[in-house]
């Protein structure tokens, strides 16, 4: 379990390391984090000939907030994100969701653009940004782009950035302040891979019927995505238990599940019921604890 | 002997040195010029090997040589085998692959490198052409006719057919109320040392004398099989074993790499050091577990247990190491604490292209208590009786002891159970589960839509098996005392326990005592860590050697202070006169006198030179430890996933030296226990290759699955050795399994699952209750 020889880079600037990227293409891999991309060359089945370490990038780690958004920097610790106060009041659903990213000694080096980069289907982040709604910024030397988290994530560690980009930030727009939202996992011991897991936002109208969901999926399939046909059935009805039992019934449309030593595909799509039907009740109470307190505060 | 420190709560010696990293590891031991070995192994479960291309690797800059088989000679023999059995037509791994591969893991060939890494790189250039050939995978189709056969010359894959039997199983399935027929089918599971094996070989030309250090259980059957391979003195090999960092059994076996380290560096004349990565461990280092039984009880209506019938089948893997030693304790096992007047017990061990099988913790008693402990539920919930009273039924009772069950054990002794007090444990077990309040609880719980369910398992486990083991106990002159014993440590604690026994004998203080392990050159003879034993074989070597080492120092005080030896006592460390205290003379006095002081003096008339004293103690047959494990479990009928909400042992393993680190050893085992029943799995696809070969995919409990474990000590001292002492190594991981698996079945009494196998994992739960009636309408609530 020795990684096989490469070169290694450790630029000091984003240019540095756009430039390192240009001239090796194909043969570079970026190094963040190193929670996957380490085990994955000790077990040799990642064979990089170049390594460009982006940790020397300062400018690359940061969090910041305005009235409309959040955004991240790529090289921003899973657990800087985890523990702050201002992502804590104003995007619970990050913390809430980056909690049950592995352990805390590798949320401590796990980056949230390294995640987003190497795409493991079964990453909690990746099935946040999608319910978010989320944009990514990326970068080559020649220009900057902003993806869709919608159109970012294309397969399997697969995703929409080219052998020259980086993932420079990611930028959550803040829900509306009515707006609850959960994350909810199933694994089969603490720290591991969701087998499935739900990111869930849920705004409500004051007569209690639905405003907006937005429901997505990690885990359950070989490409996280969203539950648009969950999200169809919600929309505009009164949010009742019967509901959300019809809408989960619909929540594997689309969904490619796949058999593995954990599970069975049709496992994998039972807890995607089992654990959206979780979600959404647990949206909706707290969606009517919010009124009622609303109510006698008025 | 007056006890001081034994029975008392020790913190450990060891752990000081370990905590502050200062332990001293295979791998921490770097030697100058130090080469380093990499393993290709094969990719095929089986397969002809038609030719290795290794020039490419052999002139990779750093790399020092390659070998393969061709490039053994005759040094590319067979091992021997450790546990021979006259029904075993036994097959024993070489250090490389000759002609053809049999599992997915065995070494071909090897590269030696300036660095691992460099090593790891070359093994990329060795090409191999195979002729993959069809595998043997499910042990239950392996006796088929016309099916592929491991080794061929065996005509078959059969290695072994076991069998057992007492009394009339037929007549008294004649009269029997009731018949349960059950299959069982129990999974491979394997023992994670956080270390691996590791081994650094130093071979000096000069005395022509190896050195070897190595995570090994068994330092003096290492040794010996070295020295039968180079056909040389078992004085040329010197086996040290420094700290190690976990066995469980699978450091007990003798390897390939065991061979190649040595016999490498002395073909390049430099030491050479290998460690086993976990991908490695995972496709190498034996694994156990795996079973499949067919199994009748007969009972009267009351719930008498009439009899017994059981056909195992045993996956062996490609080899047997280590004999046929897993389906015979499996058999022996399967009676347990129960009056069974009438059984009949066979077992067929059968070839596979899979790892070999080998001893793991518990050794075939997990599997031997989970399928009778199961069948015992099974038989209460048919006859309406319950579970603790068909127990109590059928439990050997303390007046009846000692009690032969009609078995022979592994070492052809007939089985004979000791001491021990079977319903005492089960009554203090339930009692710490919290049972009373159990049924109320369960009730509550179901109505909240959790299921909770309690489970038990009793257990009685043959424990320090002979033949020998050995300890050297001296006084130095400064009074310490250096103590060494044969067998080495894992982890269990031993320089404590047997420096407390030691200290005892010898009236000193347990911190005065300097423990040395698994070193051969301190002990001529040894056996080694396995079977529950070093305890109970060690233990009383070491009361045996102090014991004399006492004696002799009394002897030798004797003649100085004038004082007939009837009139003297051994305490706090001197020697004294009863009548006249004030005479006395300390310990270190008399090593220094016994040792003879001025260089070119006479030596005292009238005294034995040396107060040191090597004694062996041989036991007369296993000593048979026993228990009972109460679980509860919480299972979420949506998802299937269980949790261990509680757990308790009662446990006898006679007098108890430290009771701190025989709770440990009862903890860990339960924790590999509940790896056993709810995690652990090595599957192989239908070409036998393993799927499981890394903590992605083979999972171990971690301690969010592992519940506090309350323990009670019943100790009811051993009738075979003087220290009354009995195993407790193995205790956790046997009962375990049974218990969780009943505590299961009973929180899901509601849908009527059958139970028969482990582990259970989240998603088997789930399909088990949605198989029976409940529809996934219901589960989504």
């Amino acid at each position: 379990m020795k990684s096989p020889p490469f070169d290694y880079r450790d630029p000091h600037t984003l240019d540095e390391a756009l430039f390192f990227l240009f001239q090796y293409g194909d043969d570079a891999k970026v190094l963040a984090g190193g929670q996957s991309l380490v085990p994955l060359m000790n077990f040799r089945l990642a064979r990089p000939a170049v390594v460009v370490d982006i940790n020397q990038i300062h400018e690359l780690s940061y969090i910041l907030e305005n009235e409309e958004e959040v955004r991240i920097g790529a090289m921003t610790r899973q657990s800087n994100v985890e523990t702050d106060e201002g992502v804590k009041r104003n995007y619970p659903l990050l913390p809430c969701a980056i909690a049950q990213i592995a352990h805390s000694a590798i949320r401590n080096r796990g980056t949230v653009g390294g995640s987003l980069a190497h795409a493991d289907p079964a990453a909690e982040l990746a099935a946040v940004t999608l319910c978010a709604d989320a944009e990514i910024k990326i970068r080559s030397r020649d220009e900057v782009r902003w993806v869709s988290s919608r159109d970012f994530f294309q397969g399997p560690y697969t995703t929409s950035l080219e052998p020259t980009e980086i993932l420079e930030e990611v930028k959550f727009l803040k829900p509306s302040g009515t707006a609850e939202t959960v994350f909810l996992e199933f694994s089969r011991r603490q720290g591991d891979f969701a087998l499935v897991g739900v990111a869930a936002m849920l705004e409500t109208n004051e007569d209690n019927s639905c405003r907006q969901a937005r429901i997505a999926l990690c885990g359950a399939g070989s490409v996280p995505y969203r539950a648009a046909a969950v999200e169809r059935v919600l929309m505009g009805e009164r949010l009742t238990l019967k509901i959300i039992k019809d809408a989960v019934s619909v929540v594997t449309e689309g969904l490619e599940s796949y058999s593995d030593v954990h599970a069975s595909s049709g496992y994998r799509e039972h807890l995607a019921r089992v654990l959206t039907y979780r979600a959404l009740e647990m949206l909706i109470e707290s969606a009517e604890k919010q009124t009622r307190t609303e109510k006698s505060e008025s | 002997m007056g006890y001081q420190s034994v029975g008392q709560p020790l913190k450990r010696k060891e752990d000081l040195r370990l905590l502050i990293g200062k332990g001293n590891f295979v791998d921490d031991f770097k030697l100058p010029h130090m080469a380093h070995m990499a393993v290709l192994r094969s990719s095929y479960a089986h397969a002809k090997i038609l030719k290795i291309h290794g020039s490419k690797a052999r002139h990779t800059k750093g790399v020092l040589a390659v070998f393969t088989s061709a490039d053994l000679g005759h040094h590319n023999r067979s091992f021997p085998l450790l546990v021979p059995h006259p029904s075993l037509r036994g097959v024993t791994p070489r250090p490389l692959a000759e002609g053809k591969v049999c599992y997915v893991g065995e070494p071909v060939a090897v590269v030696v490198a300036n660095t691992r890494a460099v090593a790891e790189d070359a093994l990329d250039m060795i090409g191999i052409d195979y002729e993959p050939l069809p595998a043997v995978v499910c042990s239950e189709k392996s006796l088929e006719p016309e099916g592929p056969i491991v080794h061929e010359s065996l005509g078959n894959n059969l290695a072994a057919h076991l069998a057992q039997s007492s009394g009339d199983v037929e007549e008294a399935m004649k009269q029997a109320d009731l018949i349960i027929r059950e299959r069982f089918f129990l999974k491979r599971g394997s023992g994670q040392s956080i270390e691996g094996r590791v081994i650094l070989a130093r071979y000096e030309s000069r005395m022509g004398i190896f050195t070897i250090w190595a995570a090994t259980q068994a330092p003096h059957l290492h040794r010996r099989i070295l020295a039968e391979l180079f056909s040389c003195g078992e004085e040329k090999i010197h086996v040290i074993v420094p700290d190690v960092g976990g066995g469980f059994g699978p450091k007990g076996i003798f390897y390939p790499e065991d061979f190649l380290v040595p016999y490498i560096s002395y073909r390049l004349s430099r030491p050479v050091k290998w460690v086993e990565d976990r991908r490695e461990h995972f496709l190498s280092s034996v694994h156990e577990r795996e079973q499949v039984h067919e199994i009748e009880l007969a009972l009267r209506k009351d719930g008498t247990f009439l009899a017994f019938r059981d056909h195992v089948i045993v996956d062996m893997g490609a080899y047997v190491p280590w004999g046929i030693i897993v389906p015979s304790v499996t058999l022996s096992s399967l009676l347990g604490p129960y009056r069974i007047p009438n059984f009949s017990l066979e077992a067929k061990a059968v070839y596979s292209n899979k790892v070999p099988i080998g001893q793991l913790r518990g050794a075939g008693r997990p599997q031997a208590v989970f399928v009778t402990e199961r069948m015992v539920d099974i038989a209460a919930a048919k006859l309406g009786i319950d579970r603790v009273a068909i127990r109590f039924k059928n439990l050997i009772q303390p007046g009846e002891l000692p009690y032969t069950p009609g078995l022979v054990y592994r070492d052809g002794s007939l089985m004979t159970y000791d001491s021990g007090d079977y319903p005492s444990c089960l009554q203090r077990a339930l009692l710490l589960s919290g049972y009373t309040g159990f049924r109320p609880e369960q009730e509550k719980g179901r109505e909240e839509g959790h299921f909770t369910g309690l489970g038990m398992a009793c257990f009685v486990e043959a424990s320090g098996l002979g033949p020998l083991e050995g300890a050297s106990v001296r006084v130095e002159r400064t009074g310490r005392v250096a103590l060494a014993v044969g067998s080495p440590p894992q982890g269990q604690g031993h320089e404590t326990t047997l420096a407390q026994i030691c200290a005892d004998e010898l009236g000193v203080g347990v911190e005065s005592v300097d423990v040395t392990l698994g070193d051969t050159e301190r002990l001529s003879y040894g056996t080694g860590t396995f079977a529950s034993r070093t305890a109970v074989v060690g233990g009383n070597a070491v009361s045996m050697a102090a014991r004399a080492v006492k004696e002799k120092a009394i002897r030798i005080a004797s003649k100085i202070l004038g004082v007939g030896v009837e009139g003297l006592e051994l305490a706090g460390g001197k020697v004294f006169s009863r009548g006249m205290p004030a005479k006395s003379i300390p310990l270190g006095e008399i090593a220094t006198i016994a040792s003879g002081s001025v260089p070119g003096s006479l030596f005292p008339e009238g005294i034995e030179p040396g107060l040191e004293m090597t004694c062996y103690f041989t036991p007369p047959q296993p000593t048979y430890a026993s228990g009972a494990h109460v679980a509860v479990v919480q299972i979420d009928p949506q998802t299937g996933f269980v949790k261990v909400l509680r757990y308790a042992v009662a446990h006898d393993c006679g007098r108890v030296i430290n009771p701190m680190i025989v709770d440990g050893q009862i903890h860990g085992g339960v924790a590999h226990g509940i790896g056993d029943s709810l995690f652990e799995n090595l599957q192989y696809d239908e070409n036998g290759q393993l799927q499981t070969t890394s903590y992605l995919t083979y999972l171990i409990p971690t301690s969010y699955d592992v519940p506090y474990i309350k323990t009670e000590h019943v100790e009811i001292p051993s009738r075979f050795n003087p220290l009354g002492v009995k195993g407790v190594g193995e205790a956790g991981a046997i009962g375990a399994p049974a218990a969780i698996a009943n505590a299961i079945a009973d929180a899901l009494s509601p849908f009527g699952v059958p139970i028969q196998e482990f582990p259970l994992i989240p998603s088997r739960i789930w399909e088990l209750i949605n198989k029976k009636s409940f529809s996934d309408e219901a589960v989504q609530g």
